[in-house]
């Protein structure tokens, strides 16, 4: 090896790659963001009395008791997995059916259209002993129904997802299919805690 | 004068920039090592459900963290294996939340005051009994915009 001298490399701009790294890693990072099901709480009861009254036919009761066993309208429901679909036939009701949600023309401005809206509400109640996993179970198959029920009308309307809508779109198809999940005041059935 | 102006160089020596890098890399070095995550220190065991349907929360300055779950191991001696609450950096009961909820609106400014979102971080084993007390005292304190935070992946 010869022992030469070597020439010397310009490092002046070394720092300015460190920087753009810097700059980059600080921008980039965000500190990792929160993810979940997102609800609204209702007010609280104000009166007893002022009971909007609702068809029982409107009505999917979702009861979940402390054993985590489901119940749908009086109905012992085997796995979770089948609640969305139950949900979207209730709420979509595509033959009309008697017991099923009943729907009622609505005009939706943001549309331009009249649309046939569900009455349905699901109710939901659970026990003090129901699982919080079973519980995000649950609410998940419910809103994966709402979900699949938006991005089939938005498909049949505008072609796309629910998601790629613009935001007058989105807008109306939320009036079209509201998310009307209702939980129940607490009850304590089974026991302690 | 003249004299003195002949032995100054006309040219400005080189600075040695070699160096330059390590001093920028070890001011990075410096705030990786100082920034520590607010919430990081948990005093309760949190293993979040799984879901499908998640969102992402958009405004982390808008989220207000309750978390809730077994105790951790060294406080299992003193408060048992009953799920938690934790606000902050401290055990709570369910009857502090209406304070920590005015705290949390306290703290922000008037314009985001209403839009915060209650992002609730249950262990899944946790029954629905303290979380549903939870739940009831959020809404007496008219605190309705609710996460139930979860992981993405199958049911």
């Amino acid at each position: 090896m010869a022992r030469g001298k070597t020439p010397g490399l310009n490092t002046g701009s070394m720092s300015d790659i460190s920087f753009l790294l810097l700059t980059f890693f600080l921008l980039t990072s965000s500190i990792n963001t929160d993810q979940g099901i997102q609800r609204k709480l209702p007010p609280p009861p104000k009166k007893q009395t002022e009971d909007t009254k609702v068809h029982k036919r409107d009505v999917l009761v979702v009861l979940v008791n402390m054993n985590d066993q489901i119940m749908v309208n009086s109905e012992f429901l085997p796995d979770v997995k089948m609640l969305k679909d139950k949900t979207k036939e209730f709420i979509a009701n595509p033959g009309n059916d008697e017991t099923l949600s009943e729907k009622k023309k609505v005009y939706i401005q943001e549309l331009g259209s009249e649309e046939s809206v569900s009455k349905g509400v699901v109710s939901l109640q659970n026990d003090r002993g129901t699982s919080y996993e079973m519980y995000i179970a649950v609410q998940n198959q419910l809103t994966a129904a709402f979900n699949e029920l938006r991005d089939e009308f938005s498909n049949a309307r505008f072609g796309k997802n629910f998601n790629n809508l613009n935001n007058a779109q989105r807008k109306g198809v939320q009036k079209v299919i509201p998310i009307n999940i209702s939980e129940a005041e607490p009850v304590n059935y089974g026991g302690n805690k | 004068m003249g004299r003195f102006k002949k032995e100054v160089s006309k040219s400005t020596p080189d600075l040695n920039m070699g160096s330059m890098s390590d001093i920028i890399f070890m001011f990075l070095f410096f705030f990786m090592v100082i920034t520590t995550m607010r919430e990081s220190s948990l005093f309760v065991t949190i293993h979040l459900p799984q879901a499908t349907e998640v969102q992402k929360l958009e405004k982390k300055s808008l989220v207000a963290n309750i978390n809730i779950g077994e105790p951790n191991s060294q406080y299992v001696a003193k408060l048992g294996h009953e799920p938690r609450i934790q606000l902050n950096d401290q055990f709570a009961e369910v009857s502090d939340i209406a304070q920590f909820v005015e705290e949390e609106r306290m703290s922000r400014d008037e314009a985001s005051r209403n839009k915060i979102t209650w992002s609730l971080k249950v262990d899944k084993k946790v029954k629905m009994g303290i979380v549903t007390d939870v739940k009831q005292e959020l809404r007496h304190s008219n605190a309705f915009k609710v996460n139930y935070s979860s992981a993405k992946g199958k049911q």
